[in-house]
C-alpha cells in the first residue's frame, strides 16, 4: 500500500486547479451540477463515483475535450478557458484517458513525438533523451521502437502516463488508470503515482473503486448524479482507519446502506444442493486466433447445471476467444463441445442458440445489438424468421411488439417504447434489454463475458441477480469476468486462463483470491 | 472503413408512422430539388441561356405534351429498376457502384439473344426468358466484388467500379466482334422487330415493361422492411458484426445482396432493349447508373419515394434533350442538376441532424 | 531491325506512352495516398482530375503557357477540394455521396464549357517542349521516351521521394498517420484532426488538378468531355495497394500507364487490336492485382469516417 502523505505542505500550499461551480447539460441529462473542485501540488486526488455520476465530463472539461456550460476553471490563481486539448497541454495538464489515445501502427518513440507542429524538426535523439528522463522517474524501461500495437496494455499505459508527463506537466489527470491492468500492474502503477506525487506532481485520480481511491489517494472527493457530495481531506483521512474511510465513503455515495447479500444467498443455496447433470463440456477446444502457442493442448472444462462457472484472468489472454468458439461465431482448430450430451462443435451459431445454448456479449454496441434498430427489433435479433414473430418470413408488428412490451416490463427497461432506436438508451438498459434478450426462452447454458463492465453500480447489482437467479433456476453459467471481486462474489468454481491456457481450476473457498490472484500472473500452476 | 449507406434509424412500421412524420422528410427532400434548379438557375445565365425558358422547355416536353409524356413514363422502367436494384444494396450496407456496367452488358446479352430465340421459340417464352438471362448476366458481373467483399474485405466501391468500365468495355467488345449485324454499316447488334419486343399499353408507345418495374421496386421495397429476409439484410447494413454475432451467414449475405442487386440492374438493361430499342450500338451508353444513386439518397432508401423521384428525374431528362437543344447547349446540364441535388441534399440532412440535436438539448 | 512486338518502335512507344498516361496517375496517386493515410477516402478525386484537366487546357490553349496551365489545373483541383473538404472534413458529410456528386458536377460542367468554347475548333496545344537530360537522353530506347520529357515528368518524380521523406521523417508524416489511423489520438495530443485532414484533401485537390492537367495538356494535347475515363478510380486503387509508401505509387503508375498505351504502342508494333480490348486493360489489370493480393490491400482504422471529438 502507498503511504498515505502527512506533509503538512501539501495541504497549506496554493491548488494548482481549482474548479469552481462546472456545469455541463447534455440532452436529457445534467452531467455536472455545479462542482467545484481542487487540485493541490504534491498530491494525490482521488476522485470516485459510479458510472454516470459526471467524473468523464469533468476530465473532458479540464483536458480542454468539452467545454462547461457555466463555472469557471482557475490555473496557477487564473482564471482559464480551456478552449481545447492543446490549451490544456500548454497549461501542463496532461490526461492518461481510459481509452487508449495513441496510435498503434507508430512506434512508442514516434506516438512520443505526435503533438508537435507539423514544422518542427522530429528531433528523434532528444526524444529518446526526454523518454529515458521520464522513465527514470517513473523507474520504468520501454522498448522505444517497438510499435505500439506489440505492447502488453500495462506497457501501453505507461507509455500513456509519460507522454501525459511529456512536457514536464504539473497536473496528471488518469482516469480509471487500473482498469485494464493485473493486480501487478496496479501495484506498479501504484509505485509509479507515489514517484510522481514526490517529484511534486499533482494527481487527479479518476476511479470508480471505492478501494483504489483510498488506497492512492491523499483527498478524496465523491461525485454522485452529477454533484460533488462530499471531500475527505488529507487531515480527515489520515485520522480514520481503512474501513472507517470506506464505510464513510459508502454513505456519500449511495446514501443508503448497499446490500450485496443476494448472490451469498444464491451461492450458499446452490452449494447445499449441487446440481448433478453436467449440461456443457469443453473437451481440448483450440479456438482460432487464441493467444496459446501452437500445439497446445486447448481449454477443457465442464459445467454441472444450476453450477457458475467463473472464468478469471486478465484482458486478453483468450478468454473472448474461448466464448466466441463455443458460442459458434470462430473457428476452432480442434476440440469438442457437448451440451446436453450432443457434441454441438460442428454446429452454427444459430443451431447452438436452438440447441439452448447463449451468448451474452461484452461488447454490446459493438456486436450485440444495432443501434439504428428499434428496441423491439434488437430483442429479436437471434430470432429473425421464427414463428410467430415472422408467419412465412413475413413480420408480425403486433406480435414484435407485445414481445418487446413484456420484456421491457419483466426485465425492468426504461424506455419510451418498443419503436425507440436502441441508440437512445443509456448503458445500462442496453444490458438490460441484452439480458433480456439472452435469457428469454429457457436457455440451457448461458455465457456471460464482462457482464457487468462499465455498468454503475445499482445495473451491477441487477445483473448479478438476473445471473444468480438463472443459475438457481437450472442454467448452466459460464462467467468470464476480469473483474476478480465479481468472479468471488458469484461462481462455484474458478477457472483461469493465462496465455489463451486454462493454468487451474479452483473451488471458490476462503483462499480462492489468493489462488486465483497468483494463477493469473502465472505463479502456482496446476499441472 | 467507410461508412454503410444505411445511416437513418429504422422504425419498426415503416408505412404506419403519422402525417407528421411525412410532412418533414417531404419537406427536407424537395428542399435540395429547388436549391439546386435555383443554382442551374445561375449556371444557365452564365452560360447564356435563359433559364426561365429552360424550365419552361423541360416542363413542357416531359409533362405536358402526351408524346413527351409517353417518354417520361417509358424511361422511368429501367430507372426504377435500377433504383430498385440500388435499395437492396445500400440498405445492406454495400456500395454497389457497377450498375452501368451490369447494365449495359445485360443490355447486349438481350440484345443478342432476343432476335436469334424468336425464331425457335414463342414470344411470350422468349421475352421473360431474355429477362432471366440478363438477370444472371447482371448477377455473374457482380460476383467477384462479391466475393472479394465477402470474403477478403476488399473495398467494393472500387471493385465495383473497376467491373463497371470492364463490363462496358466488354458490351463494346461484344457489339463489334461477335454479336455484330453484318446488314448494317456502324457497329450494333441484330434488332428484335417491334412486334417481338415487350407489349405496348393501351395504343401508346409506354410498353409493359414500365409495369414489370413498378412492381419490382415494390416488391423489393416490401421485401425490404417487411421480411425477415429483408430484415437480415439490412442487419448486415447496420452492424456486420451483429450480423456475425446472431449467427447470420456475412458471406453468403453479401453475395446473394450483390447477386440481387446486380441482377436487378441486369433486368433494367434487359427491359429497356426489350422494351425500347430492340437492339444495341457500339458506345450506346446512358449511364443512369451514377444518376440513380442520389436520387436512392434523396428518397432515403424508400422505395416508394424512389418511384416519385424517378418521375421526377425522368421529367427532367426526357424534358431536358429538348431545353438544351433550343439553347444550344449540351444534355449534359442535366448532370450539373444531380450534382447540386446531391450537394444539397447532404447539406440538408446535415442541417436537420443539427436540428434534431438541438432540439434534444 | 525486327518488326512486331519487340522492335525498336513498338519498345520507345510502349515507354513513352506509359510515361505520358503514368504521369496524371502517379500525380493523383500520390495525393490520393496522402488523404487516404488521413482517413478520407476521396471519391471525388476523378471529378478533381477532369476539372483539372480543362482548366489547365484552357489556360495552356489561351496563354501559351504550360506552366501557367499547370497552376490553373492546380487551383482548379483546390476549388473542388474545398468543397470536399468543406462537406466531408469541416460538416463530416458522406464522403461517398459527395465524391460522386463532385465527379458528376465536374463531368456536367467541363464537357458544358467544352462545348461552349471548343467544340466548333476543336484545338490541340502544339508539341511540348522537353528537358532532354545531357548524356541520358541519347540512350537508344529508353534515353528518348525517358530522358528527354517536360520538366513536369521529374517534378512528378522528385515528389515521390519528398513525400517518401515527409511520411518517415517529419510531424506532417506523424499527423496524417495518426488521422487516419486513431484520428483521437491526434486530437488528444493537441493536433486538430480537422485541420490535419482538410489540408491533406486540398492537397490531394492540387496533385489530381494537376494531374489532370498534364492528361490534358501534354499527355493528349486536347481536351475533351469524360477524358479522365476513371483515371482518378485507378489513382484510388493505387493509393490502397501501395500501402502508404510512395514508390509503390511510382511503380503502380507506370505500370498502369504502360497497359494505357499499349493501344498505340501495338499499332505502331504493326499489330491490330480493337481499342475497347486494351481499354479494358488497366481495370483488368486492378482486378487481377486485388485478386492476388487482396489481403494486401489494407486501409487506415477510421477511412471515411468522419470525425466528432469525444465519440468514439
Amino acid at each position: 500500500m502507498a503511504s498515505r502523505s502527512l506533509d503538512p505542505v501539501a495541504s497549506t500550499a496554493a491548488p494548482i486547479v481549482v474548479l469552481r461551480d462546472i456545469t455541463k447539460r447534455f440532452p436529457g441529462v445534467v452531467a455536472n451540477d455545479a462542482v467545484s473542485l481542487a487540485v493541490y501540488p504534491a498530491e494525490v486526488h482521488a476522485l470516485l463515483g459510479e458510472n454516470g455520476a459526471g467524473k468523464s465530463t469533468l476530465i473532458s472539461i479540464l483536458s480542454g475535450m468539452q467545454r462547461p456550460d457555466s463555472g469557471t476553471v482557475e490555473i496557477r490563481g487564473r482564471e482559464i478557458r480551456i478552449a481545447s486539448p492543446r490549451t490544456a497541454l500548454d497549461l501542463g495538464i496532461g490526461t492518461v484517458y481510459q481509452h487508449p489515445t495513441l496510435v498503434p501502427t507508430l512506434t512508442v518513440l514516434e506516438n512520443l513525438m505526435l503533438g508537435s507542429s507539423w514544422r518542427a524538426p522530429m528531433n528523434r535523439a532528444a526524444t529518446r533523451a526526454r523518454l529515458s528522463e521520464i522513465a527514470g522517474l517513473l523507474g520504468i524501461a520501454l522498448p522505444e521502437d517497438a510499435p505500439l500495437g506489440s505492447l502488453s496494455l500495462g506497457q501501453q499505459q505507461l507509455v500513456e502516463i509519460v507522454k501525459a508527463l511529456w512536457r514536464g506537466e504539473s497536473v496528471l489527470i488518469l482516469d480509471e488508470a487500473t482498469s485494464m491492468l493485473t493486480p501487478q500492474g496496479v501495484e506498479d502503477l501504484g509505485r509509479v503515482i507515489g514517484r510522481l506525487r514526490d517529484a511534486g506532481i499533482a494527481v487527479l485520480f479518476i476511479t470508480h473503486k471505492l478501494h483504489e481511491a483510498v488506497r492512492f489517494g491523499d483527498r478524496v472527493s465523491v461525485l454522485r448524479q452529477g454533484r460533488k457530495v462530499g471531500e475527505l481531506p488529507p487531515e480527515t483521512l489520515a485520522e480514520l482507519a481503512p474501513q472507517e474511510a470506506i464505510d464513510h465513503i459508502v454513505d456519500l455515495m449511495f446514501g443508503a446502506a448497499a446490500d450485496g447479500t443476494v448472490s451469498e444467498r444464491s451461492r450458499a443455496q446452490r452449494e447445499a444442493a449441487p446440481g448433478e447433470r453436467v449440461v456443457i463440456e469443453v473437451d481440448r477446444l483450440c479456438p482460432t486466433g487464441s493467444p496459446a502457442a501452437a500445439g497446445d493442448a486447448g481449454v477443457s472444462f465442464a459445467v454441472r447445471e444450476r453450477e457458475i462457472f467463473g472464468i478469471a484472468g486478465v484482458d486478453g489472454n483468450g478468454q473472448k476467444q474461448l466464448a466466441e468458439a463455443i458460442a459458434g461465431q470462430r473457428h476452432a482448430d480442434a476440440g469438442r463441445i457437448v451440451l446436453d450430451g450432443a457434441q454441438i462443435e460442428g454446429l452454427s451459431v444459430r443451431q447452438r442458440q436452438h440447441a439452448g445454448l447463449r451468448y451474452v456479449t461484452d461488447d454490446r454496441l459493438g456486436e450485440g445489438t444495432v443501434s439504428a434498430f428499434p428496441v423491439g427489433l434488437n430483442l429479436l435479433l437471434k430470432r429473425i424468421g421464427d414463428e410467430p414473430f415472422w408467419r412465412h418470413g413475413i413480420i408480425r408488428n403486433a406480435e414484435v411488439e407485445r414481445h418487446a412490451r413484456s420484456l421491457i416490463e419483466t426485465h425492468d427497461v426504461r424506455v419510451p417504447g418498443p419503436d425507440t432506436p436502441l441508440g437512445h438508451l443509456s448503458g445500462g438498459n442496453v444490458q438490460k434489454a441484452l439480458l433480456a434478450r439472452e435469457l428469454d426462452a429457457q436457455p440451457m447454458a448461458v455465457i456471460y463475458n464482462k457482464p457487468t463492465y462499465g455498468l454503475d453500480l445499482n445495473n451491477i447489482r441487477r445483473a448479478r441477480r438476473a445471473i444468480c437467479e438463472n443459475a438457481d433456476a437450472g442454467v448452466a453459467t459460464i462467467l468470464i469476468s476480469t473483474d476478480l471481486d465479481e468472479i468471488l462474489e458469484l461462481s462455484d468454481r474458478i477457472g483461469v486462463m493465462l496465455d489463451g491456457r486454462m493454468v487451474g481450476v479452483v473451488e471458490n473457498d476462503g483462499d480462492a483470491a489468493r489462488r486465483v490472484g497468483e494463477l493469473m500472473i502465472g505463479v502456482g500452476a496446476q499441472a | 472503413m467507410t461508412h454503410a449507406p444505411t445511416a437513418h434509424e429504422e422504425r419498426l412500421a415503416p408505412g404506419a408512422t403519422a402525417l407528421r412524420h411525412w410532412a418533414m422528410p417531404i419537406a427536407a427532400a424537395l428542399l435540395p430539388i429547388v436549391l439546386a434548379l435555383g443554382v442551374g438557375a445561375l449556371i444557365l445565365l452564365v452560360l447564356g441561356a435563359d433559364p426561365g425558358a429552360f424550365y419552361y422547355h423541360i416542363v413542357r416536353r416531359g409533362l405536358l405534351s402526351w408524346i413527351g409524356l409517353q417518354d417520361t413514363i417509358t424511361r422511368c422502367a429501367p430507372l426504377l429498376l435500377l433504383g430498385a436494384s440500388l435499395i437492396v444494396a445500400f440498405r445492406a450496407g454495400l456500395w454497389n457502384l457497377g450498375v452501368d456496367g451490369q447494365f449495359l452488358l445485360a443490355a447486349v446479352i438481350s440484345a443478342a439473344l432476343a432476335p436469334a430465340l424468336v425464331t425457335v421459340l414463342p414470344v411470350w417464352l422468349v421475352l421473360p426468358l431474355v429477362m432471366v438471362v440478363a438477370m444472371a448476366v447482371g448477377a455473374v458481373w457482380s460476383l467477384l466484388p462479391a466475393l472479394l467483399k465477402a470474403y477478403y474485405g476488399v473495398n467494393e466501391i472500387v471493385t465495383t467500379l473497376m467491373m463497371s468500365f470492364l463490363g462496358i468495355s466488354a458490351a463494346n467488345v461484344l457489339i463489334k466482334l461477335p454479336f455484330d449485324d453484318p446488314t448494317t454499316t456502324v457497329p450494333q447488334t441484330e434488332t428484335l422487330a417491334t412486334d417481338d419486343r415487350l407489349p405496348r399499353l393501351f395504343g401508346s408507345t409506354i410498353n409493359v415493361g414500365v409495369i414489370v418495374s413498378l412492381a419490382v421496386i415494390l416488391f423489393i421495397h416490401w421485401l425490404m422492411t417487411r421480411t425477415s429476409f429483408g430484415l437480415r439484410l439490412r442487419l448486415v447494413g447496420a452492424n456486420p458484426r451483429a450480423a456475425v454475432h446472431v449467427g447470420l451467414p456475412l458471406g453468403a449475405l453479401m453475395v446473394a445482396v450483390f447477386a440481387l442487386s446486380a441482377g436487378l440492374a441486369g433486368l433494367a438493361g434487359s427491359v429497356e432493349i426489350l422494351g425500347v430499342w430492340g437492339n444495341v450500338r457500339a458506345d450506346w451508353n446512358p449511364a443512369y447508373g451514377l444518376m440513380i444513386i442520389p436520387l436512392v439518397f434523396l428518397a432515403r432508401f424508400n422505395g416508394i419515394a424512389v418511384i416519385g423521384f424517378v418521375f421526377f428525374f425522368a421529367v427532367l431528362s426526357i424534358g431536358g434533350e429538348t431545353a438544351s437543344r433550343k439553347a444550344g447547349l449540351p444534355n449534359y446540364f442535366i448532370l450539373v442538376l444531380v450534382a447540386l441535388m446531391l450537394i444539397f441534399l447532404a447539406l440538408t440532412e446535415w442541417l436537420g441532424q443539427r436540428r434534431q440535436m438541438a432540439a434534444r438539448d | 531491325m525486327s518488326q512486331g512486338l519487340l522492335s525498336d518502335a513498338f519498345l520507345i512507344s510502349l515507354i513513352a506512352g506509359a510515361v505520358a498516361a503514368g504521369v496524371p496517375l502517379l500525380l493523383a496517386g500520390l495525393g490520393e495516398q496522402v488523404s487516404e493515410k488521413a482517413g478520407v477516402l476521396n471519391i471525388g478525386i476523378e471529378g478533381m482530375m477532369l476539372f483539372g484537366a480543362y482548366a489547365g487546357f484552357a489556360t495552356a490553349f489561351g496563354t501559351n503557357s504550360l506552366w501557367l496551365g499547370f497552376l490553373a489545373g492546380a487551383a482548379a483541383g483546390l476549388v473542388m477540394a474545398m468543397l470536399m473538404a468543406l462537406f466531408c472534413v469541416r460538416l463530416g458529410l458522406n464522403q461517398i455521396v459527395i465524391g460522386i456528386a463532385l465527379t458528376l458536377g465536374a463531368d456536367g460542367i467541363t464537357a458544358l464549357l467544352h462545348h461552349v468554347q471548343f467544340s466548333r475548333t476543336y484545338p490541340r496545344l502544339p508539341r511540348v517542349e522537353t528537358l532532354d537530360i545531357p548524356g541520358l537522353s541519347e540512350i537508344p530506347i529508353i534515353g528518348p521516351s525517358l530522358f528527354a520529357r517536360h520538366p513536369m515528368v521529374y517534378i512528378a518524380v522528385f515528389l515521390v521521394l519528398v513525400l517518401a521523406y515527409l511520411f518517415r521523417n517529419t510531424h506532417v508524416g506523424l499527423n496524417l498517420q495518426a488521422a487516419g489511423d486513431k484520428p483521437d489520438a491526434l486530437d488528444a495530443a493537441g493536433i486538430s484532426v480537422t485541420a490535419t485532414r482538410t489540408w491533406s484533401v486540398l492537397f490531394t485537390g492540387v496533385m489530381a488538378g494537376m494531374g489532370g492537367a498534364y492528361m490534358a495538356m501534354i499527355g493528349a494535347g486536347i481536351f475533351v468531355p469524360f477524358m479522365t475515363g476513371g483515371a482518378g478510380f485507378i489513382a484510388i486503387v493505387l493509393a490502397m495497394l501501395a500501402r502508404g509508401r510512395p514508390i509503390w505509387v511510382l511503380i503502380g503508375a507506370f505500370l498502369f500507364g504502360a497497359s494505357l498505351s499499349l493501344t498505340t504502342a501495338l499499332q505502331v508494333g504493326g499489330v491490330n487490336v480493337p481499342t475497347d480490348v486494351v481499354q479494358m486493360l488497366p481495370f483488368l489489370m486492378v482486378m487481377i492485382v486485388l485478386v492476388l493480393f487482396a489481403r494486401r490491400a489494407s486501409l487506415p482504422a477510421a477511412l471515411g469516417l468522419p470525425y466528432v471529438r469525444g465519440q468514439r
